[in-house]
């Protein structure tokens, strides 16, 4: 990588998870055999929000859940403050300690939920097993706060999760993850099940709680609207491979790798004036999806597609000529 | 535009619609006084939140409601006969051949058990004296309408083989199979990417030309309506609080509610660090509220709105919204940004032309 200005800061920013070369197969050599990450390679800065977006199938939920090793990869490494976690046993103290550290946020506010737990209980599961409360009453005080903190209040605490609404529920999910005091949280859609209105709520949460406990985020969605708005960087996933990767406004005004363009212009944008503007692309695979070598090319400072070599130049130049305009018209706008 | 064509008889008219679910806890009021039209050829979005008795509606229009509802009032006007007051035997006859439904979730909507080109043809041959022969035919036909590449190789062909986008278009097949002069699509797109999104979405537009049908297009995504509709109608807490063209709805929104949902609608354009969010849950509908039922999260909530159920106040003939605020003596408010940038585009391109 160059090492000039613009690449400089880079030195700056902590690394808390390293995914190199990850690969994640299953049902391996029999015939159902699912090739679900096809070597992928990325960091999650500490401090920052990932936001990893994608079509159902593209990989983006096995990558948050090999991360956290609900899976072992099949290939590659997942390192989390520079520790291999592939190599952790369980039931050891690093796993246990790790397990603390890394905490996962649903999708489905209603399946996650036991629905046969108190809420103080589904919150403080985590504060137990990590023996992390000294009395019942320090227990009780814990989640009284973290109830206060995600937005409901301590009379909740004794009542069970059918009594609560989605987006309630979704509030349930992340005081939990919290409880164990996490320094990394990985948010599998976890908006998707609300209506527009409560969504913005609970982004609005994640946001606020993250500036308050200095988390890390990845954040996994199909919604890309949404996305932009909590993150820092944007991966995009396609067929189990990241195919570009920068600064969500770079994603959003500059997107270059075919797939992304295609995804882009097809978020229906809340205005009739553009949308009669605006027609979707579609994504010819066959192009850039040949059996070609292609790997993760910083094309413009931050900004990385994935590409084989000849590519790199075509690449560059759009990058260049997409940054002299100020304000580039949304992808897919016929100009007329 | 929606605006330019004649003033035409609606095709459908729905009147003064009150339903209430019967429960444990007491009757549910789902729909409170809902009353709208649907006019031929046209495309109508009902944007709402979850509860917000958009799915009701148009089951109310399928006869397709649960067996706790009660109609406590109302009609459904449809070609000078009150769907509610038929017979079992003529909702059968009317399901499916003139009135048609998607259904949102593709998944559960096809019988997993029988080959796609039986489903498909399947209205048909309930419908009319066809032949198998020629019902399957004419499946094909509609099948590869709908996109559905070698459509005759797949006849036989289970529901499991296909993607959830495929079998979003076998859906969408059913339904046109009988040139349904009304479309009823209850969220066909949110169980679905979007990039699929978007070609269901350009299928239904390019087969409501073909087949000249009105569609109810139900959605909570204003997105997804800025694309397809020609009117909406915006539904809180079991009531219609606006409606108007695409146009006046995005541009020149006069209800808060409206305001909110389009402000909490993340634009790619516009760049702010924090989203606005309407504060709070919708109300519960056992007892709802004595006034506007968006009074207690409505940041422009005025006394009246808590004691005195607002009328509908005509902005346009094609437009109108049911707050006080459009009151005469109401004091003005000073518009949240997002729907201040909206107004700047209402004034520039539509207000004059609405003169002319």
């Amino acid at each position: 990588m160059m090492a000039d200005d613009k690449t400089s800061k880079k030195d700056d920013r902590e690394i808390l998870v390293k995914v190199e070369h990850l690969v994640q197969t299953f049902n391996k050599g029999k015939k159902d055999e699912v090739k679900a990450i096809q070597d992928i390679s990325f960091n999650i800065y500490k401090g920052e929000t990932l936001g990893l977006v994608g079509e159902s199938g593209s990989g983006k939920t096995t990558t948050g859940r090999s991360i956290i090793r609900l899976y072992q990869p099949t290939g590659g490494d997942v390192l989390f403050e520079g520790q291999n976690i592939a190599r952790l046993r369980n039931g050891s103290k690093a796993m246990l300690d790790f397990r603390r550290k890394v905490q996962m946020i649903f999708q489905d506010p209603y399946a996650s939920l036991n629905p046969r737990m108190k809420v103080k209980d589904i919150i403080a599961e985590g504060i137990d097993i990590h023996h992390l409360a000294k009395s019942n009453a320090d227990r009780d005080n814990r989640v009284n706060a973290l109830l206060d903190e995600v937005g409901l209040n301590k009379d909740h605490a004794t009542r069970y999760p059918h009594e609560f609404s989605g987006g309630q529920r979704q509030r349930i999910g992340i005081a939990r993850a919290l409880a164990v005091e996490p320094e990394f949280i990985i948010a599998d859609e976890p908006i998707s099940a609300l209506d527009v209105s409560i969504q913005a709520q609970v982004v609005n949460l994640l946001k606020d709680i993250q500036d308050k406990q200095n988390l890390t985020y990845l954040f996994i969605a199909h919604d890309l609207s949404m996305v932009k708005y909590i993150s820092d960087r944007i991966a995009v996933m396609h067929y189990g491979r990241l195919v570009e990767l920068a600064s969500a406004d770079e994603v959003y005004n500059h997107p270059l790798h075919p797939y992304t363009q295609s995804l882009l212009s097809a978020i229906p944008i809340p205005d009739p004036e553009i949308e009669r503007k605006r027609t979707p692309i579609p994504y010819d695979a066959s192009k850039v999806e040949d059996e070609r070598r292609r790997r993760m090319v910083e094309v413009y400072p931050d900004h990385f597609v994935f590409a084989a070599t000849d590519e790199v130049a075509g690449y560059k130049a759009a990058a260049v000529k997409s940054h002299l305009v100020d304000h580039p018209p949304l992808v897919g706008t016929t100009t007329d | 535009m929606a605006t330019n064509k004649p003033a035409e008889e609606p095709i459908l008219s729905v009147k003064d619609l009150k339903i209430d679910f019967r429960t444990f806890a007491g009757p549910v009021h789902a729909i409170r006084d809902v009353s709208f039209d649907l006019k031929k050829g046209e495309t109508l979005a009902i944007v709402g939140e979850s509860g917000s008795g958009k799915s009701v509606t148009v089951r109310s229009i399928m006869g397709l409601l649960a067996n706790n509802a009660h109609i406590a009032s109302g009609q459904i006007m449809f070609h000078d006969a009150d769907i509610l007051k038929k017979t079992k035997r003529q909702l059968n006859a009317m399901r499916g051949n003139d009135i048609a439904m998607i259904f949102q979730d593709p998944m559960t909507s096809l019988d997993p058990t029988m080959p796609i080109g039986k489903q498909v043809a399947e209205p048909l041959r309930l419908h009319t004296n066809i032949s198998e022969k020629k019902a399957l035919a004419e499946a094909v036909r509609v099948l590869k309408l709908v996109g559905i590449q070698d459509a005759q190789e797949r006849l036989k062909d289970y529901p499991h083989q296909f993607s959830g986008g495929q079998r979003q278009r076998i859906v969408i097949a059913i339904a046109i199979i009988n040139h349904p002069q009304i479309l009823l699509a209850d969220e066909p797109t949110t169980a679905l990417d979007v990039t699929i999104q978007a070609q269901i979405i350009h299928l239904l537009k390019e087969i409501q030309e073909k087949i000249d049908t009105s569609i109810i297009f139900i959605t909570h995504d204003l997105g997804v309506v800025a694309g397809i509709a020609d009117r909406v109608a915006v539904m809180y807490a079991g009531k219609i609080i606006e409606y108007g063209t695409v146009d006046e709805i995005f541009y020149n929104a006069q209800h808060p509610y409206t305001w909110g949902l389009l402000e909490a609608m993340p634009t790619l354009e516009t760049n702010s660090d924090r989203l606005y969010a309407i504060p709070g849950t919708p109300p519960d509908l056992l007892d709802p509220p004595k006034g506007d039922a968006f009074a207690p999260r409505n940041p422009f909530a005025m006394q009246i709105d808590l004691e005195q159920q607002p009328p509908f106040f005509q902005v346009s003939p094609t437009h109108a919204a049911a707050t006080w605020l459009l009151y005469p003596g109401a004091p003005k408010v000073e518009l949240p940004p997002e729907i201040k940038r909206r107004r700047q585009i209402w004034e520039t391109q539509f207000a004059g032309k609405e003169a002319e």
